[in-house]
């Protein structure tokens, strides 16, 4: 096997070439079939994610090697309950499998997936993919859970009824795709050719018919309907009770944060531990002074200084994927739909407002569950206002410089309590940003139905969730190593040259490009109470939030030497009023201070407006919490 | 379509009916949901692809907290979430088995 190298073509050039040779054969189902378990039990390792050209949905493309030793490209499309596609991850479903796209993808093959044990809507849509003239092979996944509950399927008769093969497949058990593999090189070997193509959009009437038609095959291929899963039934009896049940939502969010805060930290320490050794390490090696500072303190200490942030970014999507996966996000959307539909948020929202936690970018890119555009606009634009992971590191490095470490209340941190503060405010300015919104962009709106399947609970897969954290720590260390990594060489740049003339009196650093920089914008800083240094190391977060503490860094170690490039914290003690750290806080919960979200921002709304609108009205909310939090602290004494 | 004056005396919108409602979807009608979110016919289209068709068993199994909104409705082998003011328009008859 040559499977290793799944070099996906660019869309365009060489894409025709390849479907005449690979056949590409398409994975169609609802959402929650068990469609990516699939995809990952027959593809394995060896799969890629790719954007569609244009559009940021997810383009996952795998390969697999049939028993005949026949090779296939498999396509995963994004789950849809019919091809009259209204988000934008369903239209990418409609357009990839009527042919509509790059030929890359265009299927020779419609593998329709399908929960055994929920068989009556995805019939409906197997109905439907008939209509596009491909070939389509119906495959009853999770057949070992409809059959502990009883539902026999007689699969012969539906095969026969549909006029299309049926197999079943078990995608979490070793050789549960064997009948589905047997079927694809049968199928692929006999060349079958496709029904007419002459699909188009359904009105209701046709709709009817065909749910009527996939009622009618069901009563004659299955024994019984299926009951509600009883486990189901029973969790759901405590989780969706109307207090209980959000009792328990709130009860998961504060372990989930929690975890993040205490799990990451023993993991944190190590490797900011490693990172410093590494530093001491180069620092005393035998090289020119300029490049050893250079790589001490430009490379190691910057690019260290975010890597730092992976634990906590791996265990949150941790959360997120095991919540996702056995089926309770659905509820979280359906306990939260009225909250949120108070400030003029979608449930659906709150899913992506809840991925926004460790990164606004995964977050913005899950708004395409939301199919209104309006509603999806308004999660698009407070996605950025949840605290994301990035802001850890400075919201960490000045609490633990400037508040005290003490007891209030007999019981909570007051570090742990400005912590939650932080958070709290982001969630409120974002519940207040979109309540303006919805008063201020589209009144009329009587607002998006919230119609949503509570699927069936499952046991997250372990291969499934190590699969989905591995892409999502990549994309993150993908970060350090490009953007992050090139603005610290540009901030050791900018504090290291030119170089202080001979004979003089002030600290190298302030006759630096960093400094002129940051002297020139202090007449717009100044009422909040920020310093040149501060305003050297926001220009640089403007590409990624974190990178302001390895600047700050990277400035108070050419300014101050040795020590205080190990302490950044003492160096801010010791340079910072206490007005100015509460102010710089202020700041961070709002700035709009992140490159790569704002240009999430621009390919998924499809428009530079919303992207300059998000980046204003960010702007000036922080400009005016730090100027407020800066000029009422001075009031009170803390200049 | 159905007689009007018939199903109103015998039959309940999804929307209206409490917890615990078990019946059978006699009829979509989305001029009883006006406060939908959608116009009528658009509204008609998603709910049959969620399996809100005449002849399904509908049974509504919870409610949230405020208002009794959104609601859980199991159809047929699938469970959906949906709003009140969608639901208005499935038409159902109590009882299990209906005639």
């Amino acid at each position: 096997m040559n499977g290793t190298v799944d070099v996906v073509p660019p869309p365009a050039a060489s894409a025709s070439l390849s479907s005449q040779s690979v056949p590409v054969v398409a994975l169609v189902g609802n959402p929650n079939c068990g469609k990516t378990a699939l995809f990952n039990a027959l593809t394995g390792s060896r799969q890629k994610v790719a954007n569609y050209p244009g559009v940021t949905v997810e383009k996952k493309t795998g390969q697999l090697t049939t028993p005949a030793g026949r090779t296939i490209r498999l396509v995963d499309l994004p789950g849809t309950y019919s091809l009259r596609a209204r988000s934008p991850d369903e239209e990418i479903t409609r357009d990839v499998v009527l042919g509509r796209l790059a030929s890359d993808v265009t299927p020779d093959l419609i593998i329709c997936v399908a929960d055994a044990s929920n068989l009556r809507l995805a019939l409906r849509l197997a109905l439907e993919l008939k209509q596009v003239g491909r070939p389509v092979l119906l495959s009853l996944n999770m057949m070992d859970i409809a059959r502990k509950r009883g539902i026999d399927i007689d699969l012969a008769k539906l095969a026969a009824e549909l006029g299309i093969p049926v197999v079943s497949s078990i995608a979490v058990r070793r050789g549960g795709t064997d009948a589905l593999l047997a079927e694809l090189d049968r199928v692929l070997g006999r060349r079958v050719e496709g029904g007419p193509a002459d699909w188009h959009t359904p009105d209701a009437g046709e709709l009817r018919a065909a749910q009527r038609e996939a009622d009618r095959l069901l009563k004659l291929a299955m024994s019984n309907e299926g009951r509600l899963d009883p486990g189901t039934a029973r969790a759901d009896a405590i989780l969706l009770h109307p207090v209980a049940g959000i009792v328990i939502l709130l009860a998961i969010l504060f372990v989930m944060f929690q975890a993040v805060f205490a799990w990451a930290q023993p993991l944190m320490d190590l490797i900011s531990d490693g990172f410093s050794w590494f530093g001491a390490l180069v620092g005393s090696a035998p090289l020119p002074e300029i490049l050893r500072s250079f790589l001490k303190d430009g490379v190691i200490a910057g690019v260290g200084s975010v890597i730092v942030f992976l634990p906590q970014i791996v265990i949150l999507f941790f959360f997120i994927l095991v919540l996702e996966d056995l089926g309770y996000m659905a509820r979280a959307a359906f306990l939260m739909d009225k909250i949120m539909g108070g400030a003029g948020l979608h449930g659906r929202a709150f899913i992506p407002l809840l991925s926004s936690f460790a990164c606004a970018i995964p977050g913005i890119m899950a708004t395409r569950v939301i199919d209104d555009r309006r509603d999806r606009l308004t999660t698009i634009l407070v996605a950025p206002l949840m605290t994301c992971s990035a802001r850890i590191p400075v919201y960490t490095l000045i609490i633990s410089a400037f508040i005290p470490d003490r007891e209030i209340w007999g019981f909570a941190g007051l570090q742990g309590l400005v912590m939650f503060g932080l958070y709290a405010c982001g969630i409120l300015g974002a519940l207040a940003v979109s309540f303006v919104a919805k008063r201020l962009f589209w009144r009329s709106n009587a607002g998006e139905p919230f119609m949503l399947e509570l699927p069936d609970y499952k046991i997250p897969q372990a291969k499934s969730l190590v699969i989905g954290i591995w892409t999502r720590a990549l994309a993150f260390l993908k970060r350090a190593g490009t953007t992050i990594l090139a603005m610290m060489v540009l901030i050791w740049v900018l504090a290291s040259f030119p170089t202080a003339p001979q004979g003089a009196t002030e600290p190298a650093i302030d006759y630096s490009f960093a400094a002129m920089i940051g002297h020139a914008i202090e007449p717009v800083t100044q009422p909040l109470g920020f310093n040149w240094q501060i305003n050297v190391a926001l220009i640089p977060g403007m590409a990624a939030r974190e990178v302001a503490v390895g600047a700050l860094g990277t400035i108070y170690a050419i300014d101050g030497g040795a020590e205080a490039a190990d302490k950044i914290g003492h160096a801010l003690a010791g340079q910072w009023s206490l007005a100015t750290a509460l102010a710089m806080l202020a700041w961070y919960i709002f700035a709009p201070q992140c490159a790569s979200t704002l240009a999430v921002i621009r390919r998924e709304t499809g428009s530079w407006k919303w992207m300059a609108v998000t980046f204003f009205y960010m702007l000036a909310l922080a400009y005016v919490a730090a100027l407020l939090v800066f000029q009422v602290a001075v009031a009170l004494g803390s200049g | 379509m159905p007689d009007q004056t018939i199903l109103r005396t015998r039959t309940i919108a999804l929307g209206d009916a409490p917890v615990g409602f078990r019946g059978q979807i006699v009829a979509l009608d989305v001029n009883v949901a006006s406060g939908a979110g959608l116009p009528g016919l658009e509204l008609e289209r998603r709910l049959i692809e969620l399996g809100f068709v005449e002849g399904a068993k509908v049974e509504l199994l919870h409610q949230g907290l405020f208002g009794g909104d959104p609601i859980a409705v199991r159809v047929a082998a699938s469970t959906i979430a949906l709003r009140r003011r969608e639901a208005m328009a499935v038409i159902a008859v109590a009882g299990e088995s209906v005639p």
